[in-house]
């Protein structure tokens, strides 16, 4: 991750794009991420209860997990000095095991609130392709994120009115 | 509820209609917040931010070790067993309550928005209540003829921060040609 060298708003401008994240998701993947985020429901587990009960290919990245990976994907790029406030994302299709997925991020916001904060909004896309379902768009994701607004600022110290995600 | 000409199925049944806005199941967590679910997350998601593997790192920027963000359903979440508990342990009951009101066997999230706020710490004990903030009617899609939802939770900790608030967009669902729902 590049979190040795934060960003600062200063650096930050509106089209930029952020690092691409590819991961090959396997089975493990799946149900790692089900049971990290303490999510029992079988569909995220077992094979045939997705395929039979839910009418999906296979067991599919759960939701919690999913956020947990944009998280990632915009911290990896943040350094751990950026502090996300919100994220909103849409599950338009479902990550199964096998599917390379794609995170990426273009920055459509930069700037500061009320009371100093510095913000930048990053939209993201993430995508799956597997040779027999193909390519397809998963979820799209809209992210709120505070950076420091210099080398002194810490978003993190923030809290009660100086903090507005 | 408004009247529905001819019969048809009501949008959205009084007794639901009376349940929107209303909290409901206010909890609180039956254990802590503990280090170690943070860094199974951080595990699955092979997430090397270091202000939650390096002390140093969290004691400079946050006052000392933090749970990642992304973890706060999962504070919220039962045991999949536990003593006196009979069948299955479920999170978010209102999501559940409305699969079996409009007898959905399945459902699927579709939309997910999470607010942070107070940071969630190693020992915190969090709280939440559920709110159903809408119903649709009956809508069909590729995964069959159900109903949307969505759920508004509010998490609290000990000492009454809001930690952070989170809504879910949920699909039930049936897939055969039953009864709609």
């Amino acid at each position: 991750m590049t979190g040795s060298d934060p960003q600062l708003l200063e650096s930050i401008a509106v089209g930029d794009v952020l690092p691409t994240l590819v991961v090959d998701v396997t089975p493990t993947t799946v149900v790692l991420g089900a049971l990290a985020s303490r999510d029992w429901r079988p569909m995220h587990h077992d094979h045939k209860f997705a395929v039979e009960r839910n009418g999906v290919a296979d067991i599919f990245l759960n939701t919690p997990n999913q956020a947990a990976w944009f998280e990632r994907f915009l911290t990896d790029w943040t350094g751990p000095a950026g502090r996300v406030g919100r994220m909103t994302f849409r599950m338009r299709d479902s990550v199964f095991p096998g599917d390379a997925m794609t995170f990426s991020g273009t920055v459509v916001s930069v700037g500061t609130d009320d009371v100093g904060c510095g913000w930048v909004e990053i939209d993201v896309e993430l995508r799956a392709a597997n040779p027999e379902r193909g390519e397809r768009l998963c979820s799209t994701c809209t992210a709120r994120v505070a950076v420091p607004v210099d080398a002194d600022d810490n978003p993190w110290s923030r809290n009660g009115e100086r903090w507005r995600p | 509820m408004s009247p529905e000409p001819d019969g048809d199925t009501p949008e959205v049944p009084d007794d639901v209609a009376a349940l929107i806005g209303v909290p409901q199941y206010p909890i609180t967590a039956t254990f802590d917040v503990e280090r170690s679910y943070s860094w199974d997350t951080l595990a699955a998601t092979q997430n090397g931010n270091p202000l939650f593997w390096d002390d140093d790192v969290a004691g400079r920027l946050t006052g000392g070790p933090i749970a990642v963000p992304t973890t706060l359903s999962l504070w919220m979440r039962p045991h999949y067993w536990e003593p006196g508990a009979t069948g299955e342990q479920v999170a978010l009951q209102v999501h559940f309550d409305l699969k079996a009101r409009f007898d959905l066997p399945e459902a699927v999230m579709t939309d997910n928005t999470l607010i942070f706020h107070t940071p969630v710490r190693p020992g915190d004990r969090i709280s939440h209540q559920q709110v159903l903030r809408s119903v649709s009617g009956p809508k069909t899609t590729k995964l069959g003829r159900g109903r949307f939802w969505v759920i508004d939770i509010e998490y609290l900790n000990q000492h009454g921060d809001l930690v952070g608030v989170e809504s879910y967009t949920g699909f039930g669902y049936r897939r055969d040609d039953g009864p709609n729902p």
